[in-house]
């Protein structure tokens, strides 16, 4: 197996744990955690991809990762905003729990 | 001999690692340096609490310790050992992992900021194209810690300084950063050698460091005053204000987790000085062209020392600043003269050489410094104080 | 494959488990830092150092916190009474089997196209900037912009509202 299958194959790995925790987990903040962790799989699968590509001085997979970066601290941002707003109208982050589409 | 003085400890590193077979070389070469900066650092540090203890008593107008050896040099060596040897008590309710890992986060972390700061002509540990970053990056793990700390105690005061102490620290991250970046848009490279090899000039005389040009003095000026909220100092010390919340975050710490804590944050006093010092002042040039020979190292470290005493004084003199004081000082005024400050900066760079740009730049800066600080205090009414008495 | 990618590869997994499976959420939060810290790691094993120091910087520094802030102000530090997982976890854990099998099992069918031994990637800090406003200019200023709308996206999402809803 070449490295870089084993790259890919922990960000697969990462990807599908981050997957499980956003599919099986109550508290929103947790589904926002299992996201990261999908994103950050994302990152890995393109950094290995750059540094085993033919041509990294290129630096296309380096770019789009740090962009990924930027972009997925902004989302966790207004993801987290979001939570909190909710809790501040139902006194809760349990997702089970919201489950009407009136407020 | 001036060389040899200003090389003396990469020259007994080499003979010492030449007893070594080659292929062991380089791990034993890191391991040797890395052993000098966890014993010098720590040295330093004992040598600070004493300087700090005498310092702030005198401008106090008391003695400060003068019991333990003499004018108390052997104050810190009293306090080791009574640390060492106090009982380590954790909370019955507090989360005893989360509890035992934060020192532990907090040293490793500030320990390997160390790691990049150039400390004399070829004495860097690792010599890194992004070695600003690095240092930011190892930075910014120190928050966990602090966070970790606070929440695992269990403990409202903990808690309670842990946030204060986390939010300054994120608010002046960004200053920071921005204020580095002034010196990495000029030097045109993150590698702290490089920065100081671009301030290792002298116009006749004087040195070209960064500090004297009106972009330098304003990027100084904001990376001290960010960097003294970054280290929970005096007069951004609210966190761990004792009248205020009894010890913040480290209340629930005693014996050696304390003593690792009051390490970490000395720790952290120095790196962030040694940046300063790189970034700013020169790193290890000398002042003068004159006294280049004197040893680089001694000049870093001089640097440093002062610094230090800067600290020190500035708690010894300033009052502490009530946390949404800071918190507005950092976003409404520090901030947008940082950002300001960078495009002075640009302007500097592009202005070409001549006395033209010392003049613009100063003057936009002064004008941007005057205006914002009126507009700031506009609606503040300073008159005879009023007291209103209970009926 | 060297014994540091299999050393940190299972610190990144062990640290994304545990921020799956914990009943803590802060514990969750902290278990995450560990393997963001994993991954900026690999991306070091990676000769990526610019992205595993702004990984450091940006996930454990920024995101890290602000998720841990964000459990600490919606009370997630509490034991919930139903629970930590939800109703139909078995589904949930179901799918990720399924498309992690997809996966991997993609990856190991090319396994044998894909490039053995390259040479190490020689990128310079000036390099990277040099393409951040060269070719990735347009990138650049939208990511500028989107994270401007986020900033003042997310302060108004979160403000207390004047009166309104209690």
């Amino acid at each position: 197996m070449t490295p870089l299958a084993g790259f890919l194959l922990v960000a697969a790995l990462l990807f599908a744990i981050g997957l499980a925790g956003a599919l099986t987990r109550r508290n929103a903040i947790l589904v926002l955690i299992g996201i990261e962790l999908m994103l950050n799989a994302a990152n890995l699968n393109l950094i290995a991809f750059w540094r085993y590509s033919p041509h990294p001085e290129a630096l296309t997979g380096m770019m789009f990762a740090i962009f990924s970066i930027a972009v997925a601290a902004a989302e966790a941002a207004v993801g987290l905003g979001l939570v909190i707003s909710i809790h501040r109208h139902a006194h809760t982050t349990d997702l089970d729990q919201m489950n009407r589409m009136k407020g | 001999m001036i060389a040899t003085m200003d090389q003396i400890f990469v020259l007994f590193e080499h003979w010492l690692v030449a007893f070594l077979p080659a292929s062991m070389q380089p791990v034993a070469t890191v391991l040797l340096s890395v052993a000098a900066i966890v014993c010098v650092f720590p040295g330093l540090f004992a040598l600070t609490v004493w300087l700090e203890r005498k310092g702030l008593g005198r401008m106090q107008n008391r003695l400060g310790p003068n019991r333990v050896g003499p004018f108390g040099l052997l104050q810190p060596i009293a306090d080791g050992i009574k640390s060492l040897t106090k009982e380590d008590i954790v909370p019955a309710s507090a989360d005893a992992p989360v509890h035992f890992l934060a020192p532990l986060l907090l040293v490793v972390a500030v320990f390997m900021g160390f790691a990049v700061l150039p400390m004399g002509r070829n004495m860097v540990l690792v010599d890194m194209d992004a070695g600003l970053l690095f240092f930011f990056a190892m930075g910014a793990s120190t928050e966990v810690s602090v966070f970790m700390a606070g929440w695992s105690s269990r403990n409202k005061y903990s808690l309670l300084g842990a946030m204060r102490a986390v939010a300054q620290m994120i608010s002046y991250e960004v200053v920071l950063l921005l204020s580095s970046v002034a010196v990495v848009m000029i030097a045109g490279s993150l590698s702290l050698t490089k920065i100081v090899e671009a301030q290792n000039h002298y116009s006749g005389v004087f040195p070209n460091w960064y500090i004297f040009t009106p972009w330098g003095l304003a990027g100084f000026i904001m990376y001290a005053i960010a960097a003294t909220a970054e280290t929970n100092r005096s007069p951004f010390d609210l966190p761990e204000g004792e009248s205020e919340l009894v010890a913040g975050y480290h209340t629930e710490y005693s014996g050696f987790k304390f003593a690792l804590f009051f390490l970490g944050e000395y720790l952290a006093m120095f790196s962030i000085s040694g940046l300063g010092t790189t970034l700013f002042l020169g790193g290890w040039s000398a002042p003068f062209s004159f006294l280049v020979w004197i040893p680089s190292w001694i000049w870093f470290f001089s640097k440093l020392m002062l610094s230090i005493f800067v600290f020190i004084w500035m708690r010894g003199t300033l009052p502490r600043l009530r946390q949404d004081q800071l918190m507005n000082f950092a976003w409404k005024f520090v901030l947008p003269f940082t950002l300001l400050n960078l495009m002075v900066t640009a302007l500097w760079r592009f202005m070409g050489d001549g006395w033209e740009r010392w003049v613009v730049c100063s003057a936009i800066l002064i004008a941007a410094y005057v205006i914002m600080g009126r507009v700031g205090m506009y609606r503040e009414h300073f008159g005879p104080r009023r007291y209103r008495y209970a009926e | 494959m060297s014994f540091v990618f299999y050393l940190v590869s299972a610190m990144a997994v062990a640290g994304a488990l545990a921020a799956v499976l914990l009943k803590n959420t802060v514990h969750c939060a902290l278990a995450l830092t560990v393997a963001f810290a994993g991954l900026a790691l690999l991306f070091l094993d990676l000769d990526a150092q610019f992205a595993g120091f702004a990984q450091i910087l940006v996930y454990i520094g920024a995101v890290a916190i602000l998720i841990v802030f964000a459990i600490l102000l919606t009370r997630g530090s509490e034991t919930p009474k139903d629970g930590v997982y939800s109703r139909n976890w078995l589904a949930g854990l179901a799918i990720a089997a399924a498309v992690f099998s997809v996966l991997g099992w993609a990856v190991l069918q090319s396994a044998w196209t894909l490039p053995h031994e390259t040479a190490v990637p020689t990128v310079t800090v000036h390099d990277i900037g040099d393409a951040l406003v060269g070719r990735y200019v347009l990138p650049l200023e939208i990511v500028a912009l989107l994270l401007t709308a986020a900033t003042i996206g997310a302060v108004i999402v979160a403000m207390h509202e004047k009166g309104g809803a209690k």
